[in-house]
């Protein structure tokens, strides 16, 4: 493998690590208050058709981006309903969720286009383009570091950007700011937040909101740049994979930006390479398609490292009366 | 003490909760440009309107009976078993496995061992969730997705590369062997007279699946293993302080639930399309959570509501052919049902309960 074929891979990495990145840091909002959320694929789904659809009818890739995030928002607020409000079981809700994403946007998508529940393809302004850095040209000659500059840097999307941003303002957020405290807190112990007076409702609401926003991102990142249009089930398990991510993250903002690039990486091998061939064995592709989850396993069984969830996750909040 | 009599708890929470999730239906079909009432006829003639569609229906109702029993068994421990899908794909190979390598005389001991086969498989991959829940306390939510995509990607590999026939392009199995061709329902209610539509893929398994609500039945409520079983998913710590272990217990139900999900492929598989095939269980294993979650985990309810999901399943299909609505909408009705029975149940239940509350201190 040489040198130019490595950057053509990393390269692919960033742009399939980046829906990954976006919605395991929106998994990491919600979690970390203690509410669990299966629902990633089907807030991203919802993002992607929207933001497909009002893309393509407005022209306009930014309009699109905040229907998207509304569409994906209104699950957000479904879970938040189900789960704070009504003390229900998040886990259900999560997976009704992702069935309700998995149908509704086929319905809409075919009643609104009548192209067999795809979004009509996206051109011109109702795409994200690639932005191109100063001089990514002159110094992509410059044999080594050029091509890291010219293809790795420069030439991604916005939302590849917002994205990688996202990871310092998460970590900021939640370990510098008196919210992330109170976020922290109320997913590890909810009565003590509230004993300090702090409305656990209030903050765990706001968890998910930010969730939805950025799980939203994600969803219109797959519609507006990395393809152009939404096509059924176009999230293709992304959700669990970010999920994945998640747990391999340990909850944590930094670590998810690795994870998430890891199992990016993985994704680009395995769109690249059928079979792997180290000589001693051939890895089949199915391998590679299969390592996230197994990874995942791996670290869930508590063999390499142990993840351990918020405390208070999944247990809906009732106040003493 | 009760805030609800039990009745109300156990029929009439549920047919509400069901009606609402209809009624938004209705009104999403409405919102397509559709008459909901015309879906409606259509889905009920072309699913219960003849035999053959009550030989599809019947079918479809088949597989979640399977589903939604495994579901609901491993619920009854407490456990929330997501992964019945990869339970069902692992059961589809046992199937496989048994009818490709073994030559059976007849289907009778055909299906004995392909049910064996279904559910050993079945079994083991759940097995694995299990026991990491159990000793090594990983969440058996998360385990059981991956295992999933762990199961597709194995069957995926196996079909292409190892079972697939030589020459052939298509990722299946070889047909197998005539003799292990299971009976129509057809064959079987015309041998004591009642007509019935042919080619339709209702067959025998019919009556594996509805044996098996049966034992459920008693095994939850009449054996020991049962009462451990519900002891355990009431309070972890009142059955370890009972003697009950928890370990022992949690394997033991997820390895009936497996292999309940697994059953299903004797079903699909060998019953319908008499090869294995990719993605054989259509999205079965998650059916069985919307069924369970509305039979509110018993197996009379888990009987209905699957009977009900083969109808929506059966209909959806009528409605993608002569209306224009897609097969989706059986999607989002599913989702709706899994809400309101599931996580929005409190809707309909708190105010539920405090009118009971009320009649009750009107009268004293």
């Amino acid at each position: 493998m040489d040198y130019a074929s490595i950057i053509e891979i990393l390269d692919s990495t960033v742009r399939l690590g980046t829906p990954l990145l976006l919605a395991c840091l929106a998994g990491l909002f919600s979690e970390r208050s203690g509410i669990f959320d299966i629902g990633l694929e089907g807030k991203m789904l919802v993002s992607a058709m929207m933001s497909g659809a009002v893309a393509a009818v407005t022209g306009d890739v930014w309009l699109g981006l905040l229907a998207g995030i509304g569409a994906s928002i209104i699950l957000a607020l479904i879970h938040g309903l189900a789960s704070i409000t009504f003390r229900g079981n998040q886990l259900i809700s999560g997976v009704a969720i992702n069935f309700l994403a998995s149908g509704i946007t086929v319905l809409i998508a075919q009643s609104w286009f009548q192209q067999g529940g795809r979004t009509p393809s996206l051109s011109g302004g109702g795409r994200f383009h690639d932005i191109v850095w100063p001089f990514a040209d002159q110094i992509g000659r410059i044999p080594g570091i050029g091509p890291i500059y010219q293809n790795l840097i420069s030439g991604h999307t916005i939302l590849v950007y917002v994205a990688f941003l996202c990871v310092p303002l998460t970590w900021w957020t939640l370990y510098k700011t008196r919210f992330g405290l109170r976020l922290r807190a109320v997913g590890e112990n909810p009565a003590a937040v509230d004993t300090a007076g702090i409305s656990v409702i209030r903050m765990r609401y706001t968890a998910v909101l930010i969730c939805g926003v950025l799980s939203g991102i994600a969803g219109a990142y797959l519609a507006t740049s990395l393809s152009a249009g939404f096509v059924k089930e176009m999230t293709a398990g992304r959700g669990y994979i970010a999920l994945a991510a998640l747990i391999f993250a340990k909850w944590r903002p930094w670590y998810a930006l690795g994870s998430t690039m890891l199992f990016g990486l993985l994704e680009a091998i395995s769109n690249r390479y059928q079979n792997i061939d180290l000589g001693v064995i051939v890895l089949p592709v199915q391998f590679m398609q299969a390592l996230p989850y197994i990874l995942t396993v791996i670290i869930l069984a508590g063999f390499v490292g142990k993840a351990i969830p918020p405390r208070a996750g999944g247990v809906p909040y009732v106040k003493e009366r | 003490m009760d805030r609800m009599p039990h009745w109300a708890d156990v029929v009439l929470v549920p047919v509400l909760n069901v009606l609402i999730a209809f009624v938004l239906s209705g009104l999403v079909i409405w919102a397509i440009g559709e008459n909901p009432f015309d879906a409606m006829q259509i889905m009920v003639s072309g699913s219960l309107g003849s035999t053959y569609g009550w030989g599809y229906t019947l079918y479809y109702a088949t597989n979640f009976m399977f589903t939604g029993l495994g579901f609901a068994v491993a619920s009854h421990a407490g456990l929330f078993n997501i992964g019945g899908e990869g339970q069902a794909t692992l059961g589809g190979l046992g199937v496989a496995l048994m009818c490709l390598f073994i030559p059976w005389p007849n289907w009778w001991l055909a299906v004995i061992g392909a049910s064996l086969g279904a559910a050993v498989l079945g079994a083991a991959w759940a097995a694995i969730p299990a026991w990491l829940q159990a000793k090594r306390g990983s969440h058996i939510v998360i385990t059981t997705i991956m295992f999933n995509f762990i199961a597709a990607a194995l069957l995926n590999y196996l079909l292409v590369n190892v079972l697939r026939p030589v020459g052939s392009m298509d990722p299946a199995t070889a047909n197998f062997p005539k003799p292990t061709t299971l009976p129509e329902l057809n064959q079987i209610l015309g041998a004591i007279g009642i007509p019935f539509a042919k080619h339709t893929p209702a067959n025998v398994s019919l009556f594996i699946a509805i044996a098996a609500c049966v034992l459920v039945w008693a095994l939850i409520w009449h054996t020991r293993l049962g009462y451990q079983i519900r002891a355990l998913g009431k309070s972890e710590p009142a059955a370890l302080y009972a003697g009950i272990r928890p370990v022992r217990i949690t394997m033991y139900a997820m390895l009936i639930s497996g292999a309940l999900g697994g059953m299903m492929a004797v079903n699909s598989t060998m019953g319908e399309s008499g090869r294995l095939i990719m993605n054989a269980s259509e999205g079965a294993g998650f059916i069985g959570i919307a069924v369970a979650l509305m039979g509110r985990d018993h197996p009379f309810g888990i009987f209905l509501a699957a009977l009900l999901f083969g109808f929506l399943y059966q209909g959806g299909g009528e409605l993608a052919l002569w209306a224009n609505i897609p097969r989706e909408l059986v999607t989002v009705i599913q989702a709706l049902v899994i809400l309101f029975t599931g996580a929005l149940d409190n809707v309909v239940r708190l105010p539920l309960e405090a009118a009971f509350m009320r009649a009750r201190k009107r009268r004293g």
